[in-house]
C-alpha cells in the first residue's frame, strides 16, 4: 500500500507532461525520415522529368547517341521518346502475367485445400525461398534454361519466364491467403447444392475472392515491372518495338539503364523513371482502392 | 433402448442402423433407427454435440466433407439408398438450409435462388428462370419485399430475409426433403417468427426435418421429436405427447432444463 502511494507521489504531473512531448516529437520526427526519400524522390523525378514528358515520348522510338548529341550541340530537346520501352515491357510484364497467374493461383488454392499435409508446407517452404532467390539469378537462369537452349538468342520469353517466377511467390501467397478468407459457409452452400468440388472451386471461390485475387496480381506486377537485371541477361534490348516472344526486346528499365551509360542521354532518365515511378505509383493505388472497396462491403 | 412410441404411414427416409464416427473411437452417431413421415416437421433435440447435426448431414451426405469420415448402415430416400446415389442427385432431393444465413455474396438475389442450376452448370432459358425465381420467392414470402430488387446482392438483405433466400434457393431445386440446421439461431425474434411460420406453411409440399436447440421452437412448429443425447436416439415420438409425457428420464430432464 505505501510502497504504491509512494511511486504515484514521485511521478508527478510535469514530469509526465515533459515526457510526452519529447515521445511525441520523436515520433513526428521519424515519421518525417521515413516519408522524406519518397517525396524527395518523386519531386526530383517530377521536376528534372516533367519537361521531356510530351505526345512523342509516348509514341515515339528512343533515339540513338547521334540524334541525342547533335540535338546537344544545337541546343535542342533531345528528340524521341520511350515507345519501344512501354510496350516492351508492357508485352514482357503481359507474358508473364499468362504464365504466373494460373500457376500461381493453383497451387495457392492447392496449399488452402491441404493446409497442414506435409508436402503442402514443404512446397510452402519452397515458395518462401523462391521469394528471396536474388533476381539476378533467376536472370542467368533464364540465360541458360532459354536463351541458350530454347530461343537460341535474347528474346522476350526468356525474360518473362524469370519475371514469371518472381511473380509465382506472390501470387501463391496472395491466392492462399484471400482463399482463407472466403468463409467456410460459401463452401458449404456450395456443397449442399450439389455442386461438384471443382466447380465450387471456380464459380464460388473464385469469385468470392476475386479482388483479393486481383490485388495479389497487380502488386506481382508492380513489384517486377521496374526489374532490370534479369533482363538484362535475357531479353537484352531493342531499338525497335518488338512483340515477338523470340526477338530481343526493350523494356522501360532498360532503356533507363542504356540512358545512364551513354553521356549524351543521361537527361532521358529522368522522364523515364518518372514514368516508371507513375506506373507503379498507379497500381499501388487501384490495389488499395480494391482492398478498400472489398472491406467496405 | 429407444422409446419408439409412433408408427410412420408414409416414411420419405428411413435412417437404418446409423452410425458415424470422425475417427476410429469417435462415435458421433451410434446405431440410430429412424423413420421420417411425409409432408410433417420432425425437430431434433439434443444438448450440444449430441451429434444431431451430424445426423441432419448425413442425410445429404454433407459430413462427408470431414476428411476419413467413417459412416455405418443406411439411409433410404423413398426406397433407395443415398449412398447408392450419386451425392449431387441426393442433395438436389435433399436440400439443407444451415445455422447462418449464407447467400453467395458476389451473386444477386435472383442469381441467388436459382445458384444449384447456375453452378451445376444445368442451362435454363430465360422464362423457366424467371418463373422459378418467382416461385420460390413467392413460397418463402420474400417476392413482396424483393421483387424491385431483384438484381441487387443477396447480402443487403437483412438476417431474416437473408435466411429465407437461403431457403428460397433450396426450394428451386423442388427438393423431397429440406433439412434445416438451427436456421433461426442467428435470427432475432421477428425473423425467427417469420421463418417458423414459413416452415410450417412448407410441410404442405415437403418434408422438412429441423435441428434445433430450442426445445420451444420446436413444441411450436414440429410434428415429431427425436431426442438425442451422446450420439444415441433416446426418444422419437410425436412432439405433443414426448412434450407432455416423456418416456425416457432423460428425455425428461432435458425437456424440464435439467440440463442441456
Amino acid at each position: 500500500m505505501s510502497v504504491r502511494s509512494e511511486i504515484l507521489y514521485v511521478d508527478n504531473t510535469r514530469q509526465r507532461k515533459i515526457r510526452n512531448s519529447i515521445f511525441k516529437i520523436a515520433v513526428i520526427l521519424l515519421s518525417v525520415i521515413t516519408i522524406s526519400p519518397i517525396i524527395l524522390i518523386i519531386s526530383k523525378l517530377i521536376i528534372e522529368g516533367i519537361g521531356q514528358i510530351n505526345f512523342d515520348f509516348f509514341t515515339q522510338l528512343a533515339p540513338d547517341t547521334f540524334q541525342a548529341m547533335s540535338a546537344k550541340i544545337n541546343g535542342e530537346k533531345i528528340p524521341g521518346g520511350i515507345v519501344n520501352g512501354i510496350t516492351g515491357t508492357l508485352f514482357i510484364v503481359i507474358l508473364a502475367s499468362v504464365m504466373a497467374i494460373p500457376i500461381g493461383i493453383i497451387t495457392g488454392i492447392y496449399l488452402y485445400e491441404n493446409k497442414n499435409k506435409w508436402y503442402a508446407n514443404f512446397i510452402r517452404n519452397i515458395t518462401d525461398i523462391l521469394q528471396g532467390v536474388p533476381s539476378i539469378v533467376l536472370g542467368i537462369i533464364g540465360y541458360l534454361w532459354i536463351v541458350k537452349n530454347i530461343t537460341y538468342g535474347f528474346s522476350a520469353l526468356a525474360g518473362s519466364a524469370a519475371l514469371a517466377i518472381m511473380m509465382l511467390p506472390l501470387i501463391i501467397r496472395s491466392t492462399e491467403e484471400t482463399m482463407k478468407m472466403v468463409p467456410e459457409s460459401i463452401k458449404e452452400a456450395g456443397a449442399a447444392l450439389g455442386v461438384p468440388y471443382h466447380r465450387i472451386i471456380l464459380k464460388v471461390m473464385i469469385p468470392s475472392s476475386f479482388s483479393g485475387l486481383m490485388t495479389g496480381i497487380l502488386l506481382a506486377v508492380s513489384r517486377i515491372i521496374g526489374e532490370t537485371a534479369p533482363l538484362l541477361l535475357t531479353t537484352l534490348g531493342s531499338p525497335v518495338i518488338n512483340f515477338e516472344i523470340d526477338k530481343p526486346t526493350s523494356a522501360v528499365p532498360l532503356l533507363i539503364w542504356n540512358f545512364y551509360n551513354d553521356p549524351n542521354m543521361i537527361d532521358l532518365i529522368w522522364s523515364s523513371s518518372l514514368f516508371l515511378m507513375g506506373f507503379v505509383l498507379i497500381l499501388n493505388l487501384i490495389s488499395k482502392r480494391i482492398i478498400a472497396h472489398k472491406e467496405k462491403n | 433402448m429407444i422409446e419408439n412410441n409412433i408408427d410412420i404411414q408414409n416414411p420419405v427416409l428411413s435412417i437404418r442402423n446409423l452410425s458415424i464416427a470422425y475417427d476410429e473411437k469417435k462415435f458421433a452417431v451410434k446405431d440410430v433407427n429412424a423413420e421420417i413421415e411425409h409432408n410433417a416437421i420432425t425437430a431434433i433435440m439434443g444438448p450440444s454435440g449430441c451429434g444431431k447435426s451430424t445426423l441432419l448431414r448425413a442425410i445429404n451426405r454433407m459430413h462427408e466433407l470431414y476428411p476419413s469420415i467413417i459412416t455405418k448402415g443406411d439411409i433410404l430416400l423413398n426406397g433407395d439408398s443415398i449412398y447408392q446415389m450419386q451425392t449431387i442427385q441426393v442433395r438436389r432431393k435433399i436440400g439443407m438450409v444451415f445455422q447462418r444465413p449464407n447467400p453467395f455474396p458476389t451473386m444477386s438475389i435472383y442469381d441467388n435462388v436459382i445458384a444449384g442450376y447456375k453452378l451445376n452448370g444445368i442451362k435454363l432459358n430465360k422464362n423457366q428462370r424467371d418463373e422459378i425465381v418467382e416461385k420460390s420467392l413467392i413460397d418463402v414470402t420474400l417476392w413482396d419485399e424483393v421483387k424491385d430488387s431483384l438484381f441487387k446482392k443477396g447480402t443487403f438483405l437483412s438476417g431474416g430475409q437473408q435466411q429465407r433466400l437461403c431457403i428460397a434457393r433450396t426450394l428451386a431445386f423442388n427438393p423431397d426433403v429440406i433439412l434445416l440446421d438451427e436456421p433461426t439461431s442467428a435470427l432475432d425474434p421477428i425473423a425467427t417468427a417469420k421463418v417458423e411460420e414459413l416452415l410450417v406453411d412448407l410441410k404442405k409440399k415437403y418434408t422438412i426435418v429441423l435441428v434445433t436447440h430450442n426445445m420451444s421452437q420446436a413444441a411450436r412448429i414440429s410434428d415429431y421429436s427425436m431426442f438425442m443425447y451422446l450420439g444415441e436416439l433416446i426418444e422419437y415420438g410425436k412432439t405433443n405427447s414426448m412434450f407432455t409425457n416423456p418416456k425416457n428420464p432423460k428425455t425428461e430432464e432435458y425437456l424440464t432444463g435439467k440440463f442441456g
